[in-house]
């Protein structure tokens, strides 16, 4: 990522994750087998199965991974932003939306961001508006 | 059309024929094997009493467990030494059921599973590759038999080594295939895995029985083999694959009922029931030699079709397997058969039929949940995508099977595969019940 981008588009992996003990783990041992370095990380879950969706430094070595260790996998696109780094930046930052179509499916943060910067994963629809606001917006 | 003339003999004909090899079958039974002495004596009838094919109706039935108490050679109605093969079944259940051919049961049997093969156009010019496993199984020899009475190459590959047998498809360019549906399926997977279009091979036809399969299963190994894929009937205890298949037509399947003869009787009374009644399958073998069997109750549920059929033959057909009086549930009281769970998951979403049913039990209630593997058509980032598909599977179990079902998606692979008979239903409360 360059230093002076503050707008990503990124692959995100979608992971199924039935509903037993211990499949989070074996997910994430697998990921760590294949070498593969985990930037983001969320899980969303209902009471019957969940969903693990990661942001990688390898979205396709994370898939092969995945699948061939017996996982279901999708790749998704979403967008990486950064927020700008002070009190109120998290609304300044949802406010370039304010009035548009855009809307967010889902947010989560980067696992560890560099100081004095926070990225935040967003699956945004429709997406190419979204960008184009995003990085019209003077935010930082 | 293989052995025509008596695959169209007019249906009197047909009738006077069956008649007279009941009449013969009963009277050498009666004579030869103790098993059936008894039988008939107990019943109180006597060979001279069957003079009709109605008059079967008064003979005793034959059940698996009969076959099994007389194992293994209770049922020789030649000497031994006329006996040239044997085969069991797996005896997975119980103690096995052994069928012993004179070279006479083997020339029959190469003539009914030659019919079989001939209904899917197989000639001499053909390459049968037979992914049935060989050995006391019937299924492997059977269609090899079948193969060379027509004159076609045979490739008794077996079940199992999928690898090598996907290789042979492709190096032989192999034209019919012999194998359970749920293997064909596998192939078909493993192919795709492997880069290999198998839709594209010279393969055309296939041959696929020995466990039940819905007609969608059939349209997804049609599209993913690119053939035409044929049921086909047999069991152990009758001579293996053979008894009957589908013709062209493919609207139920024809019983070579010159050699077996079909009834449909009330699975519960026994009582016979008319052409067109749903029931179980009984079978009489008109001209067994070795291991003859009289009214014996496959435990099949179907229904006899008289109707004359467009192809010419002239036996009757049954209707494709609709479940066995063993495998049906009872949930909370309510026949449930697999297939319609099976049928259900593939209308819903083109799933893969990679499931399995668990019955359990609750307190008092009993409870249904089918697993199914998550597939890639299926998967979606999207929570709320995903949970309307558990829903609409539960949604529409429930309209075929009157249950409330619950469906769970599970990751993929993580339900067994089978290169022979598929185990799809786990029932729980038979644990439970008897500790």
């Amino acid at each position: 990522m360059f230093e002076d981008e503050h707008v990503f588009e990124l692959r995100q992996v979608s992971v199924f994750l039935e509903n037993r003990p211990g499949v989070l783990a074996d997910a994430t041992r697998t990921l760590a087998s294949a070498e593969v370095n985990l930037r983001a990380a969320m899980i969303a879950e209902t009471e019957r199965f969940g969903i693990l969706r990661v942001i990688t430094d390898s979205p396709a070595a994370a898939v092969a991974a995945l699948e061939s260790a017996g996982f279901r996998t999708k790749l998704t696109d979403v967008v990486g932003v950064e927020v700008p780094d002070h009190a109120g930046g998290l609304a300044e930052l949802l406010d370039v939306f304010e009035g548009s179509s855009v809307s967010i499916e889902y947010l989560y943060a980067e696992l560890a961001g560099r100081l004095g910067r926070a990225l935040l994963i967003m699956k945004l629809t429709p997406r190419d508006e979204a960008l184009k606001l995003l990085r019209e917006a003077s935010l930082y | 059309m293989w052995n025509d003339g008596v695959q169209t003999l007019p249906v009197a004909e047909l009738r006077r024929l069956q008649a007279e090899r009941l009449r013969a079958q009963v009277r050498r039974l009666y004579e030869r094997v103790p098993f059936y002495t008894q039988r008939l004596d107990a019943a109180g009838v006597r060979p001279d009493d069957i003079e009709t094919l109605d008059d079967i109706a008064r003979l005793p039935f034959t059940s698996k467990g009969d076959m099994r108490e007389v194992f293994p050679f209770g049922l020789l109605a030649v000497d031994r030494s006329e006996i040239v093969e044997a085969h069991m079944s797996s005896g997975t259940t119980g103690k096995p059921v052994v069928d012993a051919y004179t070279r006479g049961d083997l020339e029959l049997w190469g003539d009914v599973m030659g019919r079989t093969l001939d209904m899917g156009g197989v000639g001499a010019s053909d390459i049968v590759q037979v992914a049935y496993g060989y050995g006391l199984f019937t299924g492997g020899f059977g269609a090899h038999y079948g193969g060379q009475a027509l004159g076609a190459m045979v490739l008794p590959v077996s079940s199992g080594n999928t690898h090598r047998q996907l290789d042979t498809l492709v190096d032989f360019g192999t034209t019919a295939l012999c194998c359970t549906p749920s293997y064909a399926l596998y192939i078909a997977e493993y192919a795709a895995k492997h880069g290999v279009d198998a839709a594209a091979l010279p393969l055309r036809v296939g041959f696929f029985g020995a466990e039940p399969w819905s007609l969608e299963m059939r349209a997804d190994i049609e599209r993913r083999l690119g053939i035409k894929a044929f049921d086909i009937y047999g069991l152990t205890e009758i001579i293996g694959p053979g008894v009957g298949a589908e013709c062209p037509g493919q609207d139920g399947l024809h019983i070579f009922e010159d050699h077996f003869y079909p009834e449909i009787v009330d699975p519960d009374s026994g009582r016979p029931l008319p052409d067109g009644e749903r029931g179980e399958l009984v079978l009489t073998t008109l001209t067994r030699e070795g291991t003859p069997v009289l009214r014996y109750r496959t435990r099949d549920i179907t229904y006899l079709m008289p109707e004359p059929c467009a192809c010419g033959r002239t036996s009757r057909r049954i209707h494709r397997l609709m479940g066995r009086t063993d495998d049906m549930l009872i949930v909370r009281g309510v026949n449930v058969f697999p297939q319609q769970i099976e049928q259900v998951l593939l209308r819903v979403a083109d799933v893969e039929p990679h499931y399995r049913i668990i019955v359990d039990r609750d307190g008092s209630m009993d409870t249904l949940t089918v697993e199914v593997e998550m597939s890639e058509s299926l998967f979606s980032d999207d929570l709320g995508d995903v949970l309307a598909l558990e829903r609409e599977i539960e949604r529409e179990l429930h309209a075929e099977t009157g249950i409330q079902a619950r469906c769970v998606l599970v990751n993929p692979q993580t339900i067994e595969r089978s290169e022979g008979k598929a185990k799809r239903v786990f029932d729980r409360r038979k644990v439970t019940t008897h500790v």
